[in-house]
C-alpha cells in the first residue's frame, strides 16, 4: 500500500486569498493547517493565465506550447498525455469531481466527451479517470451537477447568476448592495451549492474505495471564479463595508491612469473600455467605472467562497480520517490562476501578467507518515511541476513527456534541482484582436516579451523588480539602466520557452 | 455591432463535382457534421438535430450547381442573424477546396456554431477520401 494523493483545486483564487499566504479577509483554517505541516510555496505560478490552458499543464506536466491548448476553446485531445492515466496504469484508483475544463463547454454539437458523461456513463477510463463526475460555476449545462440540480432541485437553478447575457457574452450585470459586476444574491441552501455538491461526490467516493487501495482524487472546486453568488445565507459572515481595500488598488482615477500609462496599451485599453481582447471579462463592462465599493463587495463574495471551500475541503479530511487514511495521503492545493480583484481598477483577467493572476496558492502537505518537514519555499515553482510530484508520491518514474520536476522541500532542495525561473505564456486571437504574451520569473524579476498583434508591434515589454516593486507599477521595460537584466531575461526565455505545438490547434468554442 | 465571422477551408483529394454532391444534398448534411444526429427537410426549410437535443430551423437560401455554393440561415430566435456558406472550389480534376464560412449575431454562435463546420470538414475530407 503506497501514498494517496488528494488533488485539490480551486478556480481563479489569488495567493493573497488565504490566511496562511497574508489574507486578512477569508478564514481558511484548513488550508492553513495543512500548510503548517507542510510545503507552501510563495512564488508559484500557472503558465498560463486562464483555465483550459493551464488545467491541461497540471494533467500533462507539459507548457502549454508543449500539450497545444492555447487559449480557452482550444480542446486537449483525448489521447493526450496525463498524469492519471500514470497513475491509473499503476494500480491506483483514480477520480476527477468538479470542474475539469479540459474541452469546451459551449458545446450544443455534444462534440466533447466531458459534456456527454452526464448522460453516457463512463466506460473505461477518460484521461486516466475511472470516475468523473462534472460540475461548473452555475446550475445550467450539460454536467453532472447541472443534472442533479434539474433532477433534484429544479427551483434552484435559476437562483444562479445568468453567466451569459442575451448575446451570449460574458455578463456585465451587477448586483448585490453595490451593482458590481457579476456579484449576486443566490437563494440556494448551502448543502446544495456546487462547493459542497464537489465535497459530497468526493466523499461519497472515497466511500466506495476499500481500505487499502490506493487512490488518486483530483477535487476541484469551480469557486472563487466570478461570478461571485455564494448562498445568500452566508453573506453574514463577512461584511462587504468592512473589507479593506487591496494594497494593489490605486485609489484614484489619476492615480491609476498614470500607472497603467507606463504599461503596453492593451492595459489602459481596456480599462477605459476601448479593447476588448479576449472572452475572459464581460464585453460590456468597462472596467473604469469600478467603484471601490464595488471592489469591496467583489472580494466580500469571493472570500465568502473561499471559506466555504475551506469548510468543505474540511468535510473532505474528516472522511479521510475516519477512513483510517490520514497519515497515508498527500494533499496538494493550488489553483489555475489568479483574478485581478481590484488591482490596477481592473476585475477578472486576461493578458496581463502580473503578481494578481500569476501568483497562486500552493500548498503541498505530504503524508504524515512521510515525516515532512515543513518550509516556506521562495524559489520559483510552476503548475508544471504538479504532475510530475505526484508520479514522485507514487513512487513512480517521472515519464519524458513530463517538462516539470517534483516540487522542492525546501529552498536548499530548489537549488540543488535547478528551480530557477517559471515560464507563463499567452495568445489570442478574438476576431481579428491577436495578443501574444512570453513572460519569464526569475532572480526576483518578472520580464514579459510582446509579439506583434493587435495592439502591439512586437517591440513593447514589461520589466518589474519583485522586491523593489512588489505591486509591479513601474515598468522598467524601456529603462536604459535595466537594458542588461531585461536582455538576460528575454534571452533565457527564449532559451528555455518551447516551441508552439504544430499545426496549431484550433479554437472550437469561446470557452 | 456584435457580427461574428468564421471562415474554415479544407483541400479534399477528389474532384468539385463528386464533393459538391455531398454538400448540396440538404438532407444528408448529418451524415458528415459531427455532432448533428438527423436533418428533416420540407422545401426550402431544413431542421437540424444536434447531439444535445436541441433543434434548429434553417432556411436554405442558395443551392446553386453553377457556382457550387450553398448558404442557408438559422433561423431561431436566439440568432439576430446567421449565414453559413459553403464554396466548393476546383483545384484541378481529382482536388478541391471547401470553404465553410460562418456569420452570427450573436458573435458567440460564429465561434460556436464555427467550431462545429470545422469538425465537419474534417469528417467530410475524411469520409471523401477514404471512399474514393
Amino acid at each position: 500500500m503506497g501514498r494517496k494523493i488528494l488533488f485539490v483545486t480551486t478556480d481563479q483564487q489569488r495567493y493573497d486569498a488565504i490566511g496562511c499566504n497574508g489574507g486578512m479577509v477569508a478564514r481558511t483554517p484548513v488550508i492553513d493547517a495543512l500548510a503548517a505541516q507542510g510545503y507552501r510555496y510563495e512564488r508559484a505560478q500557472p503558465q498560463s493565465v486562464v483555465c483550459m490552458p493551464s488545467r491541461s499543464t497540471m494533467l500533462t506536466g507539459q507548457h502549454v506550447s508543449t500539450h497545444g491548448v492555447w487559449m480557452n476553446g482550444v480542446p486537449l485531445p483525448a489521447d493526450a498525455p496525463s498524469v492519471a492515466e500514470v497513475l491509473h496504469a499503476a494500480g491506483y484508483r483514480t477520480a476527477l469531481i468538479g470542474k475539469p475544463h479540459f474541452e469546451p463547454f459551449l458545446d450544443p454539437f455534444m462534440r466533447f466527451a466531458e459534456n456527454r458523461f452526464s448522460r453516457e456513463p463512463l466506460t473505461g477510463t477518460h484521461r486516466g479517470f475511472e470516475h468523473f463526475e462534472a460540475a461548473t460555476h452555475g446550475g445550467q449545462g450539460m454536467l453532472h451537477y447541472a443534472r442533479w440540480l434539474a433532477a433534484n432541485h429544479p427551483e434552484v437553478i435559476g437562483m444562479f447568476y445568468p453567466v451569459l447575457d442575451g448575446s451570449l457574452e460574458v455578463n456585465a450585470l451587477g448586483g448585490g448592495e453595490t451593482g458590481a459586476p457579476q456579484v449576486w444574491e443566490n437563494a440556494i441552501p448551502k448543502e446544495w451549492y456546487h462547493t459542497d455538491w464537489v465535497a459530497d461526490r468526493t466523499i461519497d467516493w472515497l466511500d466506495g474505495l476499500d481500505a487499502d487501495d490506493d487512490w488518486f482524487c483530483w477535487m476541484s472546486f469551480p469557486d472563487p471564479h466570478h461570478p461571485w453568488d455564494p448562498p445568500k445565507s452566508e453573506l453574514g459572515r463577512i461584511d462587504w463595508r468592512d473589507v479593506p481595500l487591496p494594497e494593489g488598488y490605486p485609489q484614484t482615477a489619476a492615480e491609476r491612469e498614470a500607472i497603467l500609462d507606463r504599461k503596453p496599451r492593451h492595459w489602459k485599453a481596456w480599462y477605459e473600455g476601448t479593447l476588448v481582447s479576449n472572452y475572459e471579462a464581460p464585453a460590456d463592462w468597462v472596467p473604469a467605472t469600478m467603484t471601490a465599493d464595488h471592489v469591496r463587495e467583489v472580494n466580500q463574495r469571493n472570500a465568502i467562497e473561499c471559506e466555504l471551500i475551506d469548510e468543505a475541503l474540511g468535510r473532505v479530511l474528516a472522511a479521510i480520517e475516519a477512513k483510517g487514511w490520514g497519515d497515508d495521503v498527500d494533499i496538494v492545493f493550488t489553483t489555475d490562476h489568479g483574478e485581478f480583484q481590484g488591482d490596477f481598477g481592473l476585475l477578472f483577467k486576461g493578458p496581463y501578467h502580473v503578481d494578481a493572476l500569476m501568483r497562486l496558492p500552493l500548498v503541498w502537505r505530504p503524508a504524515p507518515s512521510s515525516a515532512p518537514a515543513p518550509a516556506a519555499v521562495t524559489r520559483p515553482v510552476g503548475l508544471v511541476d504538479l504532475a510530475p510530484t505526484f508520479c514522485a508520491i507514487a513512487g513512480l518514474p517521472v515519464p519524458e513527456w513530463m517538462e516539470g520536476k517534483p516540487l522542492p522541500s525546501s529552498d536548499t532542495d530548489a537549488d540543488a534541482r535547478g528551480f530557477e525561473r517559471s515560464l507563463t505564456e499567452w495568445d489570442s486571437v478574438l476576431f481579428g484582436v491577436a495578443v501574444h504574451l512570453r513572460t519569464i520569473t526569475r532572480d526576483g524579476w518578472v520580464c514579459t516579451t510582446y509579439q506583434k498583434g493587435h495592439s502591439h508591434d512586437g517591440t513593447e515589454g514589461e520589466l518589474y523588480s519583485l522586491t523593489d516593486d512588489p505591486l509591479q507599477r513601474v515598468n522598467l521595460w524601456d529603462d536604459p539602466a535595466y537594458a542588461a537584466v531585461r536582455d538576460d531575461l528575454v534571452a533565457d526565455l527564449w532559451d528555455h520557452q518551447p516551441a508552439m505545438h504544430q499545426p496549431l490547434r484550433r479554437v472550437e468554442a469561446p470557452v | 455591432m456584435t457580427l461574428g465571422s468564421i471562415r474554415h477551408q479544407i483541400r479534399i483529394g477528389r474532384s468539385a463535382d463528386d464533393v459538391w454532391a455531398r454538400v448540396r444534398d440538404v438532407a444528408g448534411l448529418h451524415t458528415w457534421f459531427p455532432g448533428l444526429t438527423d436533418c428533416q427537410v420540407d422545401g426550402n426549410n431544413r431542421v437540424i438535430f444536434l447531439g444535445s437535443g436541441m433543434a434548429m430551423p434553417e432556411e436554405i437560401l442558395v443551392n446553386d450547381d453553377v457556382q457550387r455554393r450553398f448558404q442557408y440561415r438559422i433561423t431561431a430566435p436566439i440568432f439576430r442573424h446567421h449565414r453559413g456558406t459553403i464554396d466548393v472550389i476546383e483545384l484541378g480534376a481529382d482536388e478541391c477546396m471547401v470553404v465553410y464560412s460562418t456569420e452570427a449575431d450573436p458573435r458567440t454562435m460564429a465561434l460556436t456554431i464555427g467550431g462545429g463546420t470545422a469538425g465537419a470538414l474534417d469528417e467530410l475530407k475524411r469520409q471523401m477520401e477514404e471512399h474514393h
